[in-house]
């Protein structure tokens, strides 16, 4: 690709499963270039076959491992299988390292597997903001298993499970006492548990309090279809990987087969809708305050005026006709700036 | 909004010494950048392989074993076959002179030995990049 490809173009490339199109495209979407924004609509309508898979955990509980040796499992199974890394950007420079892959460097032989990182970006919750498109474009490629990987979370970046049609939550013994407040965030949201280095002589110990925990709220659990399980695994041995294979087989079935799982689609859609409705907005906000707010903050020192007036006014100007952002190319197509 | 310039680092071969590479990978991550590290050990097939499936702007390989005019003429012909020749390809580490000549003759664009300092590192990524323009 030495020219530049339109994006209508890498689309057709994609759908074949061509690996520099898919790659590029993914390019495009995290860029949020304009001139791609048709072609992610396009991917969008035609893609939808994958089964999505969520994997999120604390810093070092083994997600990158465990995806790892999970993926080659589902590969035995002949699916095709993609994977989005998730890594932090730096507060400070905005840069990154992409360490996932390193773990997982077996799967790069096989044409069945693609693995790409991604940095957050400055985006909360878990994800970046193209992970989803991301998966679209990975599922127009043929893939149909997408694992996203989370970063290493702490208890509320709880986005993927709204974002995937199964969640599954890795914990690690050790962490001791401390696993009490992640359960706490994360025990809503796992669909799977999965309790990693369980070659560890405390393993069991952590496998126990979180059966315990889902016992205690049995009662008011909103999944009639589907009892959480609770697996226990070692990347090391591979012990527990064919019951978590398993696990992952019959919830996929739920997520396509039954009420809840429809329920559950509708949810992803919606959450889809209002990220990016989110996303949007933040992105004509943050071109307006560049130009507006250094003036109001100066009113503000002075007192000219009280923080919630100022603040009005500057969400104001991120809506204004013929302001800056709206002469820029990076205007959404179709965005209906007269109901604002 | 200007977007990271994603970089692969990758480290070929038998060669284990890193400790040059993560120093790279720091600089580069502090200059704004999203930095894949491969790892010890790879193939050429792999660090290929994995340059495009990240569709990296830079490929950067580093080299203290020796092993240069092995690789690099591997890697490329890797790269015109998978359809990435676009890549931008750079070198680091220790090598004689006349193989710096004859890996720019095979298409390394720039190579950055053991006594660059960390700024001229980023400048010419960042050049190199602008320089290729959008894709």
């Amino acid at each position: 690709m030495s020219r530049y490809v339109p994006s209508s173009e890498l689309v057709e490339r994609a759908a074949r499963g061509e690996v520099p199109a898919i790659g590029r495209l993914i390019s495009r979407a995290e860029a949020g270039m304009p001139e791609a924004r048709g072609a992610l609509a396009t991917i969008y309508r035609r893609a939808g076959r994958a089964h999505v898979i969520g994997l999120t955990g604390v810093p070092g509980s083994g997600k990158s491992t465990l995806v790892a040796a999970l993926t080659a499992r589902l590969r035995t199974q002949g699916l095709k299988v993609g994977i989005v890394a998730v890594d932090p950007s730096s507060p400070y420079s905005g840069g990154a390292i992409l360490g996932d892959r390193i773990r997982m460097s077996d799967l790069v032989n096989d044409p069945g597997v693609y693995i790409r990182s991604m940095a957050t970006r400055g985006a909360m919750g878990g994800l970046a903001r193209a992970t989803l498109d991301a998966v679209d474009i990975l599922d127009l490629g043929g893939f149909d298993t997408i694992i996203i990987e989370t970063v290493g979370v702490g208890q509320d970046e709880v986005e993927i499970a709204k974002a995937s049609h199964t969640t599954v939550v890795v914990s690690a013994p050790g962490l001791g006492d401390e696993i009490q407040a992640i359960k706490a965030g994360m025990l809503e949201i796992a669909d799977i548990h999965v309790v990693s280095k369980c070659d560890r002589s405390d393993a069991n110990r952590t496998l126990v309090d979180i059966k315990q925990m889902l016992t205690l709220g049995a009662a008011t659990s909103a999944k009639p279809e589907w009892q959480t399980p609770v697996v226990g695994v070692s990347s090391y041995t591979g012990e527990g990987f064919d019951a978590l294979t398993r696990a992952i087989d019959r919830h996929r079935d739920v997520a396509f087969g039954t009420a809840s799982g429809s329920r559950r689609q509708l949810a992803i859609a919606r959450f889809r809708l209002e990220k990016t409705a989110e996303n949007l907005l933040i992105e004509r906000f943050a071109k307006a305050a560049v130009t507006r707010a250094p003036a109001l903050a100066e009113r503000l020192r002075r007192r000219d005026a009280d923080p919630y007036s100022l603040a009005n006014e500057l969400l104001a100007a991120s809506f204004e006709r013929g302001s800056a952002h709206e002469r820029d190319h990076h205007r959404p197509p179709h965005f209906a700036e007269d109901h604002w | 909004m200007t977007q990271p310039i994603r970089v692969l680092l990758a480290k070929v071969g038998l060669d284990g010494h890193d400790r040059g590479v993560k120093v790279v990978a720091r600089t580069l991550r502090d200059a704004g950048m999203d930095v894949i590290y491969s790892g010890l050990h790879r193939t050429p097939e792999e660090v290929v392989t994995a340059a495009i499936q990240e569709d990296v702007d830079v490929l950067g390989v580093s080299l203290l074993s020796g092993v240069q005019l092995t690789v690099f003429p591997k890697i490329f012909q890797l790269l015109a076959s998978k359809g990435a020749d676009d890549m931008i390809v750079v070198a680091g580490g220790v090598m004689p002179d006349e193989d710096v000549v004859e890996i720019k003759r095979m298409g390394v664009r720039e190579v950055l030995l053991q006594d660059t300092p960390p700024d001229e590192i980023v400048q010419t990524l960042t050049r190199l990049v602008a320089e290729r323009g959008e894709r």
